[in-house]
């Protein structure tokens, strides 16, 4: 039996796609509801058309809640509507939404080929052999701390009970040296695959949520893009004002903070975090730093440029600068960075203006495949 | 979708549980319509709830967006709909299959209430099918009270008469009047149906215009009938005689109705104007009542199953339930626990006597605290209250400064230092305006025809009558194209924005504004 809403939802399906009423294409706004799939999150989108009507600006609006909370503290979640789990991620392309019934990793295939992103290659760490040593078998020879006590009594046991010296009734088991056996390892050698991106997010005051989005999204893309490239990859997040602090992913995506920028200290923990965990050697390692490009002086852009040649490019794949527009920056950074490092294909900037720029983005930072 | 799901009766025991629930409710006075209930699949259920409620509705893509979105979040698992009521006579509702049996009494009883709010709140009297525009005392009903309210008929009427105008005239181009029409949904008067008959005024044309004069002694007629006065007097007649002339004489604010009379429509598209004019209307009642309605419900829900159904053994997953329900997130209002909070608080003060002019005027907050007449009205206030008040009004009377503190209520606002929304404040007046701000005209503004000839060039003239808050305008402009579609000739719009008055044409190709000067 089919439901009467069939026809109804097919109709819907078709404006979403664009073969019929283009003219709706323009209301299309493509929501998404964060659902869970095994451990994975993932973002459902639920494309949604906006009828027009007589109603007010949303800014100027505000509402009543109920809760704890001082004034001046944020409210949870940014938009009027909603219930439950629903969350808006506002204006953008329908067609840039997630298929649901896709995994992850499938959407970074697609993703590399819609972009044709080469596979990344290796700066030949993964010929780097680690040596890692597993107990699988047992031998008649090893030090006494491996000695293997249930298989040597069992030795014992048995050549007491063949020579006919166990009595049940008095039931006491001497091992003699031949009787004992050692647990032994076997060592082998793990090719290395590994990388770390580094986050990095200027939260100061003229970042605004909007622009924070937008590193939301692109840094999702990048991270189901190298998940894919690598086994073990790990992510580290830092934000800076003023000051540079490691923090975890919740924690970057939703502060806000104020005050100037000095881009510096973020290059300066970033370094210090790959000299503490990250050595270069068997770590792919991408720095990638988001910001409206405003630094606070020259000095500080010159100091940035230094720790980049000095600390941090020597021992990166590849550093990613990515500037997203804010009605505040002056956007000057990227034309430092440019100056400084145009011909070094190891920096790699781009210039997001609005979330329709994030997939050329995505594709001028790993497009390199590097 | 499975054989079961086809039958939608309810089985046996589940019937059982219908009739003992609804003996107990009617034995707490609650008298509601008789109940159809049915057992839907979730599939089901989404499509009937994408449809707001009607098994039939006329086709429209909206209606599939709805269902994508509830079939989506049934899925995955973030929400599903536990139950549906239709304000119809016999009432329809709708349990899911497969709920615990404490989820579908818990909905039974839920339904009940919301059936008896149905009946008996005033505001519902709009929907009545068989007084034609007579409502004007919603109060006033016959003792058998047995309205006409087949909307579940109307509906399948409407949605079969759509679709032989879509037979006729091919789906693109009925879809796309539907869309123009659905833009201007919300320029209906809610209180269309308590107008009664406006009174026309008859008057002759030749009759000379008398100043009217207040009864005096020769002596005294300059005192009390001095010249200024009279001046005013006869300004407001030519002001009257001026109005006249004009087209509608008063601000309409039903401008769908305005726009069904007087557009030049042909026959389908008046056909399919009605149609969203009349459904329109019907939601009305319950935007109006949302807090009140859902209040109700849970009021008696959690009263009836805690009170009298529920063994020991079912109530801890009742009380989960519950809790989801009643569950505040992230800081919004919850109109379920709004509504029964506020009319718990009513059923204690009347209970305890803390009401009127002596309660009102008491300072001493420890006499306050401990204020107990032993009265025993909260039931009754309670039925009261449901029968005559809406969201508005009840918000109006009810919300107290001690409730307001309780609840934890606040105002936010946008910030555009922070670019985020903040908590306001929490003072009583505030947040007490900015809830029935909100609740006010259903948050929509208010739009009203001022004149259908605009500078004698048959334009339409619109006036956003501001209170405050600025339109939308990329909506409001995308709405003038629809309005132009259905007036046919150029609409205007005059409104505030940022502070400024301005006058918004829309042409039937361009758009262009005039910016007056500040306000």
């Amino acid at each position: 039996m089919s439901l009467k809403i069939d026809q109804d939802h097919s109709r819907f399906r078709q404006i979403v796609k664009g073969k019929i009423r283009e003219n709706l294409r323009k209301y299309i706004s493509s929501g998404e509801l964060i659902g869970k799939q095994g451990k994975e999150v993932v973002s459902i989108p639920i494309p949604q058309i906006d009828i027009p009507h007589f109603r007010f600006g949303d800014k100027q609006q505000g509402g009543t809640g109920q809760g704890e909370g001082n004034p001046g503290d944020p409210m949870g979640g940014s938009e009027q509507e909603g219930e439950g789990d629903g969350k808006k991620a506002g204006q953008g392309e329908g067609q840039h939404a997630l298929e649901v019934d896709v995994s992850l990793d499938e959407l970074a295939a697609i993703l590399g080929e819609e972009l044709e992103l080469p596979d990344i290659q290796d700066k030949g760490k993964s010929k780097i052999i680690n040596a890692k040593d597993r107990y699988t078998g047992v031998r008649r020879v090893g030090p006494e701390s491996l000695r293997h006590f249930r298989r040597t009594y069992r030795e014992a046991l048995k050549r007491q009970i063949s020579v006919g010296s166990y009595s049940p009734d008095k039931p006491v088991i001497v091992p003699i040296p031949d009787d004992k056996r050692y647990r032994s390892w076997k060592t082998e050698a793990e090719p290395v695959a590994n990388a770390v991106i580094i986050y990095m997010m200027d939260v100061s005051g003229s970042m605004g949520d909007e622009q924070k989005e937008i590193v939301r999204i692109e840094s999702f893309w990048i991270d189901a893009w190298l998940q894919r490239q690598y086994k073990g990859l790990e992510s580290r997040f830092i934000i800076h004002d003023a000051v540079a602090r490691e923090v975890d992913r919740d924690t970057f995506f939703h502060t806000r903070e104020s005050g100037g920028t000095m881009i510096s200290s973020a290059y300066k923990l970033c370094s210090q975090l790959i000299d503490d965990h990250y050595p270069p050697e068997e770590w792919n390692i991408y720095p990638f730093h988001f910001s409206d490009g405003d630094n606070w002086s020259m000095d500080d852009t010159l100091l940035c440029v230094d720790i980049l040649r000095q600390k941090i490019l020597p021992r990166a794949n590849v550093f990613a600068y990515g500037q997203v527009e804010s009605p505040y920056g002056s956007g000057q950074f990227i034309k430092d960075l440019k100056e400084h490092f145009g011909a070094d294909e190891r920096v790699v900037t781009s210039e997001i203006r609005d979330k329709d720029a994030i997939v050329q983005s995505i594709k001028e930072f790993l497009g390199k495949g590097k | 979708m499975s054989e079961f799901a086809l039958k939608t009766a309810l089985p046996q025991y589940l019937r059982q549980e219908q009739e003992l629930i609804q003996r107990l409710a009617a034995e707490e006075g609650l008298d509601f319509f008789p109940i159809v209930f049915e057992i839907l699949s979730y599939d089901q259920m989404n499509e009937i709830a994408a449809y707001g409620g009607f098994p039939n509705r006329y086709p429209h893509w909206r209606h599939g967006m709805e269902y994508e979105r509830l079939a989506k979040s049934y899925e995955y698992g973030l929400s599903k709909i536990y139950e549906m009521v239709i304000n119809n006579n016999p009432s329809y509702a709708y349990l899911l299959e497969g709920n615990s049996l404490v989820d579908q009494k818990l909905v039974m009883a839920h339904v009940c209430a919301h059936v008896d709010f149905f009946k008996n709140n005033f505001a519902f009297r709009s929907t009545d099918l068989d007084v034609g525009g007579k409502t004007v005392d919603p109060t006033n009903r016959p003792k058998n009270y047995d309205p006409n309210r087949r909307w579940i008929d109307k509906m399948a009427n409407h949605g079969s008469r759509v679709r032989k105008h879509i037979a006729r005239l091919g789906i693109n181009k009925v879809e796309e009047f539907i869309d123009h029409c659905l833009s201007l949904e919300n320029l209906i008067d809610p209180h269309a149906a308590f107008h009664g008959k406006r009174k026309k005024i008859v008057e002759d044309d030749d009759a000379t215009a008398e100043v009217p004069r207040l009864k005096s002694k020769d002596y005294m007629e300059s005192f009390i009938n001095p010249e200024e006065y009279l001046d005013k007097q006869r300004q407001k007649m030519e002001a009257e005689k001026e109005r006249q002339k004009r087209f509608p004489e008063r601000p309409e604010r039903d401008v769908l109705g305005f726009l069904l009379q007087h557009a030049p429509l042909e026959r389908w598209e008046h056909d399919v104007l009605e149609i969203i004019r009349e459904e329109a209307l019907y939601f009305v009642p319950q935007m109006q009542t949302k807090i009140m309605n859902e209040g109700w419900a849970t009021y008696w829900h959690s009263k009836l199953l805690t009170e009298k159904i529920l063994n020991a053994s079912e109530i801890i997953d009742y009380a989960e339930n519950a809790a989801g329900v009643l569950a505040t997130s992230g800081g919004r209002l919850n109109p379920y626990k709004l509504g029964v909070e506020l009319y718990r608080n009513i059923e204690e003060r009347w209970n305890k006597g803390q009401f009127g002019k002596e309660w009102e005027e008491c300072d001493d907050l420890d006499a306050k605290r401990h204020w107990n007449l032993r009265l025993g009205l909260g039931k009754k206030k309670l039925m009261e209250v449901r029968a005559l008040y809406n969201d508005v009004t009840f918000i109006d009377e009810f919300l107290t400064p001690e409730f307001c503190r309780e609840q934890k209520l606040f105002t936010f606002a946008y910030s555009n230092r922070n670019e985020r929304f903040e908590i306001e404040t929490r003072e009583f007046k505030a947040v007490k305006e900015k809830l029935l701000f909100q609740l006010t005209n259903a948050g929509n503004p208010f739009i009203y025809v001022e004149d259908a000839n605009h500078e004698n060039k048959g334009e339409l003239y619109l006036r956003h009558d501001h209170q405050g808050l600025d339109l939308k305008i990329d909506y409001a402009k995308e709405v003038m194209r629809s309005l132009v579609r259905v007036w046919k000739r150029p609409v205007n719009l005059a409104s505030i924005t940022e502070t400024k008055q301005v006058t918004y044409r829309y042409d039937g190709s361009e758009h262009s504004q005039k910016t007056g000067k500040a306000a």
